[in-house]
């Protein structure tokens, strides 16, 4: 009975390795470019820069709790909308999203935020619209704070916190850009 | 006159204008300043060119050095861990259960490394109660230690050392995902928590919010011929340190894969649900061959086991509740040990309430019971009341009053304070 235990496992392991492994492995789920079409009736094909002064650079540090490195941040942007790729670090691994932010600097909200890339080997649960359609319309509070909660995931704690993050920087990010402007 | 004047200034100019003119000699001197000047810019420019390729031989020399192959393997490589300590109070009228201590009651380093985009390790080192060694109340322990490789979209296997996947407190632990200071009694005394294997996983996603794991490892070993004392830090059980006449518990047959046996093996399948933000459901299902490995005791072999275990877990913005319940049902020879062991059951329901961003409140209800298959009364319920306050998302001080209603009649509650974090 054990033996039979045993083997009826082993094939059923077997059967599960072999139906699964024929899909092709991919951590990125969509690409930039194809993140600017779904978002823009004409994709821009260039992208621009946001300078980061040491004061963006102090509030960027602020919003992701840690230093922010580099000169520039590249957006992509049509009259009043703006779009993002951000990577931030879940718990080991960094995670690409892509994030479309629209309005005049007196309202502006979230329109579309996306997970382009995941490596992380948990927490992949973000990544589901049924997850990130909760930052739909989500605005910016003065404290550079979100204005509505998101659910978390259970054991998926850290992945939900990097999202956060992204997702308070592309508004404040937004915010800078029409500053300037 | 005027007009012999102006003639006479415009002839002179000319004449200085001609006059103007390099010679031969002063041309040939211009030519010698520009050449001098040319060569002494190919000298610069030499020296340029001499410093830019001393540079980018510096930098192949820097990323081709040990250090940058340190630097790369250390991109590669993440360490982290958690740590927690504890104050209980603890009183009961059987004093052996009583304690009045400070308790480093764990502290953890994970380390992992990436071989590639698809293949990784994952190991978690533990200490538990500060000293471990002879005569010394704490363990060292391996808890996890794996490869795990993603072998297609959505799936992977992992063999080695991995913890098993029931209930909400087993796989993720660290001290701020989770309200009380200890943890609780029912996942602790009948899953049991923390409970790790050696063997192989499969895990994946089968549709969006639904995963699956399914594997084959070690299985328990409950010593049911041995005479042996409940174990240190057991604060959720007030016969602690009577002697039994042969073990019988759960939480007793983890062998913790050092040298475990390995004549009887065990099945683990896990189907969860996370598919709607902040919500989990899982069921869990486990088959011990034979938690005896083959013994033969008391004169009967075979200790076939089966544990079912379901839990959900749901948050809604300052809302909270986790609820589990698990059930293992033991073949009757395990009764000629301890009878109504062949039934091990429990439950717990807890609501939460984040009261602000940092504060945080929980009551719980906790009822198990490690002979529920015999006629005695003889579950245990517990209450625990307290709070987290978060001083950074990831450390927490924590604070909770208990208070047991036991098999034995006897008096058993007290308070615990704790401190936890991770990185």
């Amino acid at each position: 009975m054990k033996r039979v235990t045993f083997v009826t496992f082993f094939f059923l392991f077997l059967c599960i390795f072999f139906v699964t492994s024929n899909k092709a492995h991919s951590t990125v789920y969509q690409t930039t470019p194809e993140f600017l079409s779904e978002n823009f009736s004409v994709p821009p094909s260039k992208a621009k820069s946001l300078w980061l002064t040491p004061e963006l650079k102090k509030l960027s540090t602020k919003i992701l709790s840690r230093p922010v490195r580099g000169m520039r941040v590249r957006y992509y942007s049509e009259n009043e909308k703006t779009a993002w790729i951000l990577e931030e670090i879940g718990k080991e691994r960094p995670i690409t999203v892509g994030v479309v932010v629209n309005g005049n600097i007196e309202d502006f909200h979230i329109e579309h935020m996306k997970v382009l890339a995941f490596r992380e080997s948990r927490g992949w649960e973000v990544r589901y619209s049924s997850f990130t359609n909760q930052y739909k319309n989500v605005k910016m509070t003065s404290n550079y704070e979100l204005n509505q909660n998101i659910d978390g995931i259970t054991g998926a704690t850290l992945s939900v916190w990097a999202l956060n993050k992204i997702a308070r920087l592309a508004l404040f990010y937004h915010q800078q850009v029409l500053a300037l402007n | 006159m005027f007009r012999t004047t102006i003639i006479g200034v415009v002839l002179l100019s000319i004449a200085f204008a001609v006059d103007a003119k390099p010679t031969l000699d002063e041309m040939y001197e211009l030519i010698q300043k520009q050449a001098a000047e040319i060569a002494s810019l190919k000298d610069g420019l030499a020296e340029n060119n001499a410093k830019t390729e001393s540079t980018f031989t510096a930098l192949e020399e820097i990323t081709s050095s040990p250090t940058a192959k340190l630097a790369e393997w250390a991109t590669k490589t993440t360490m982290g861990g958690y740590g927690e300590l504890h104050y209980n109070n603890h009183n009961s009228d059987n004093s052996t259960a009583s304690k009045d201590e400070f308790d480093l009651h764990r502290f953890v380093l994970f380390v992992g490394h990436e071989y590639s985009d698809t293949l990784r390790f994952f190991s978690e080192f533990e200490i538990e109660h500060a000293l471990a060694g002879e005569g010394k109340g704490g363990e060292v322990e391996v808890e996890q230690a794996y490869v795990e490789w993603d072998y297609t979209e959505g799936h992977r296997a992992k063999a080695g050392v991995f913890l098993i996947p029931v209930g909400i407190l087993n796989e993720t632990h660290e001290p701020p995902t989770f309200y009380g200071v200890e943890r609780n009694p029912v996942e602790k005394n009948i899953l049991p928590a923390t409970w790790w294997e050696g063997g192989v996983m499969f895990s994946g996603e089968l549709t969006q919010g639904l995963s699956y794991d399914i594997g084959a490892h070690s299985g328990l070993y409950i010593n049911g011929a041995s005479s042996v004392k409940a174990e240190v830090g057991d604060a959720g059980d007030p016969v602690l340190g009577k002697a039994s006449s042969g073990k019988y518990k759960i939480r007793d047959g983890r062998q913790k894969t050092s040298n475990a046996k390995g004549d009887d093996l065990a099945y683990t399948a896990r189907i969860k649900y996370t598919g709607i933000p902040g919500l989990e459901l899982a069921a869990t299902y486990q088959h011990q061959e034979d938690v005896w490995q083959s013994e033969t005791i008391n004169g009967v072999e075979g200790v076939e086991a089966d544990l079912i275990e379901t839990h959900l877990a749901y948050k809604k913005g300052a809302f909270g509740l986790r609820a589990l319940y698990a059930q293992w049902d033991l073949d009757d020879n395990i009764e000629t040990v301890k009878a109504g062991a062949d039934e091990q059951e429990g439950w717990y329901i807890e609501p939460s309430f984040q009261v602000t961003k940092k504060l945080g409140v929980f009551a719980r209800f906790n009822e198990y019971d490690n002979t529920a298959g015999g006629s005695q009364n003889s579950e245990k319920e517990q209450i625990d009341v307290g709070f987290n306050y978060y001083i950074h998302p990831r450390v927490v001080l924590k604070a909770d009053y208990f208070d047991q209603d036991n098999d034995s009649g006897t008096e058993y509650k007290g308070y615990n304070l704790g401190v936890g974090y991770d990185f």
